[in-house]
């Protein structure tokens, strides 16, 4: 049983998904999605701690050896990344239940969750899987799911939005699978452990040049750097409020995993510094995403579209650890990948909270809340102190290894942009803070109370992950160094 | 040299680019998924003549035949085209909810409802029209 778990944390999802169109019944389904989400997560527990006392599995799918078959393989990176996905997948589906009833027609919610559930397969089957073509089925798996999960709710610029992310999400698939094709051209093999095997031979052909330029815009255009992210603001704002907060918590996450095994794993990192100056790109793209990002965050009024802003801006920092190439660099940027996650689930929930109540997520709407809903709005501002990396969140570890990366690398320069665009982010929470606390109520009501209990647990569930993996960090820092050290260990 | 014996990489460079444009020129939903396909068609024939081997026929096992085309760049391009017609699919049936909601299916006229949408909004959170600012249109 436990020899087939990297399989079935991807099949049991997979498997539920047309399932759940027979049980029919929305609040069935739902409990039911719960459980299948709980069950992958149990899994992908398991197999972190497998990995972490006997090392890197591997998975031969029916029994196939590697080059012919597809390998699923299993090391510390991604099994940390599986049970992130796969954890906060299950915590934002406890909420759903009764989200989901208030923001969709009732007609839809069976819907909603087969296709929540494709999503969540996509996701993980990304992560597990060894096989450069299966990685790019599983995206669009991923993908196409997501499209249907923003579009499925009633705003009608959640349509114009996912159809915006349409385009340009197949675009960014279509760039990988030719820069899979031109590598398969080269090499003749799909297997990712394989392809790096085989690459270093060609190394100096054009064609995998060209490979390496299409996949990396491909991943770059789905995992949002910033010229590429302008599909993710309307998306995530008027997207179901369920939908934003997993698709914030890890579908750009999960891309930010694709780009770090293409360049550590396949491609190998002399090969990456031989051939693009990518390093430089990604320290300029980062900073300036950084910046123009927590800028125009602060001119939002639409409070989800200041949070996706926001996390174009997170997607920055992650994508300056991975600049800095060295262990501590790689460190910090799967750090942030987990804290990040954390924050933002717990953020956007709590906006899908107040959204049940009073139906808007206009922050002039908000006027008032404070008093009314005190729980829900302590959990925005606690995930808002997160994003400033105030000390005691998860936000000021991720920040303070970025910033011992950046010094340790000698780029003080950039250390202090880094806390400076802190300071970004100390403005547009305190926006918030300022219509929640000291503004006159506007709309608010007698009638609003607080959120109810069903949404209230899960959030503060990811505060308290949000302030505990900040005070203690030996999960989050020691898998994270681990993965470092692995991924520099493959190719040193 | 061999320019013309690479034929197929060009048709499958100016299929690619035709397709990319007209996703990028055109303001039409539908013209954009036309545009979107053809793009994706280029890379199904990229495919499609890697696995052509000179002289090879088709991989059936046969005594008369020595050499066989590679099947695989074949096999995992059916995968593909299954994805795209899903994508071309979901695609329009987006397309279709657009034109229900919006009664247009020309980008500039929902982003012309959109905005108006939005100045409202904005209008009733600060009590005045609020000029367009730079990042306002950076997202447009």
């Amino acid at each position: 049983m436990t020899a087939h778990f990297p399989i079935l944390q991807v099949i049991i999802p997979l498997f539920a998904a047309p399932l759940c169109l027979f049980l029919r019944i929305p609040r069935l389904v739902g409990v039911f999605a719960i459980f299948v989400s709980a069950a992958a997560f149990l899994i992908s527990y398991g197999l972190l701690q497998e990995v972490i006392t006997h090392g890197t599995i591997s998975y031969k799918l029916g029994g196939w050896p590697a080059p012919w078959g597809i390998e699923y393989r299993i090391d510390t990176l991604n099994s940390f990344l599986l049970l992130l996905v796969s954890g906060v997948s299950t915590v934002v589906l406890l909420a759903s239940l009764s989200s989901i009833s208030r923001e969709l027609p009732q007609n839809r919610h069976t819907y909603f969750y087969t296709a929540y559930l494709l999503c969540l397969t996509g996701l993980l089957g990304i992560l597990a899987t060894a096989d450069a073509f299966n990685v790019f089925v599983f995206l669009e798996i991923s993908s196409l799911s997501s499209y249907t999960i923003i579009a499925i709710g009633t705003d009608r610029r959640a349509l114009a939005a996912s159809y915006q992310y349409l385009i340009m999400g197949t675009i960014g698939a279509t760039f990988i699978l030719i820069g899979v094709g031109l590598m398969y051209m080269m090499t003749g093999t799909l297997n990712m452990y394989d392809l790096a095997e085989r690459l270093p031979a060609v190394y100096k052909s054009k064609t995998v040049l060209s490979a390496f330029g299409f996949f990396i815009v491909g991943v770059c255009l789905k995992l949002a750097l910033f010229p590429l992210h302008l599909w993710l603001p309307n998306a995530y704002a008027y997207a179901p409020s369920i939908t934003t907060a997993f698709l914030a918590a890890t579908s750009t996450k999960v891309a930010v995993y694709v780009l770090i095994r293409y360049i550590f794993s396949v491609f190998g990192i002399e090969f990456v510094d031989m051939s693009l100056p990518l390093g430089d790109i990604f320290l300029i793209l980062g900073l300036v995403g950084i910046f123009v990002a927590s800028i125009s965050a602060t001119f939002q009024l639409n409070i989800k579209r200041l949070f996706a802003y926001s996390s174009v801006a997170q997607i920055g920092y992650i994508i300056l650890g991975l600049a800095i190439e060295t262990q501590l660099g790689i460190t910090a940027t799967l750090l942030h990948l987990f804290n990040h996650a954390l924050m933002k689930a717990a953020l956007f929930l709590a906006i899908g909270a107040v959204f049940y109540r009073i139906g808007s997520a206009q922050l002039n709407h908000y006027a008032g809340l404070g008093k009314k809903m005190p729980l829900t709005m302590a959990a925005i501002v606690a995930g808002g102190l997160s994003l400033i990396g105030v000390p005691l969140t998860v936000g000021f570890v991720s920040k303070w290894y970025l910033v011992v990366a950046l010094l340790d690398k000698g780029w003080w320069p950039v250390a202090v942009l880094v806390l400076l665009s802190s300071l970004i982010a100390v403005i547009y929470v305190w926006r918030v803070v300022e219509w929640v606390y000291f503004t006159p109520p506007r709309i608010i009501t007698e009638e609003v109370k607080e959120a109810p209990l069903s949404q209230l647990i899960p959030i503060w569930m990811l505060v308290l992950a949000n302030i505990y993996f900040g005070v203690d960090t030996r999960l989050t820092v020691g898998v994270s160094k681990l993965a470092a050290q692995s991924l520099f260990g493959v190719n040193l | 040299m061999n320019i013309i014996g690479l034929y197929n990489y060009w048709i499958v460079v100016v299929l690619m680019l035709i397709g990319f444009y007209i996703v990028i020129a055109h303001e039409n939903l539908i013209k954009k998924l036309v545009g979107l396909t053809i793009f994706q068609t280029s890379v199904f024939f990229l495919y499609i003549s890697m696995g052509k081997v000179a002289g090879a026929t088709a991989p059936i096992l046969d005594e008369n035949y020595q050499i066989y085309s590679n099947p695989l760049p074949h096999v995992l391009i059916l995968t593909a085209i299954v994805v795209g017609i899903a994508t071309t699919a979901l695609g329009l049936a987006l397309v279709v909810r657009i034109y229900e909601a919006y009664g247009s299916i020309e980008e500039n006229d929902i982003q012309v409802q959109d905005t108006h949408d939005r100045l409202e909004c904005q209008l009733e959170a600060y009590g005045r029209q609020k000029p367009p600012t730079l990042f306002d249109q950076e997202t447009n």
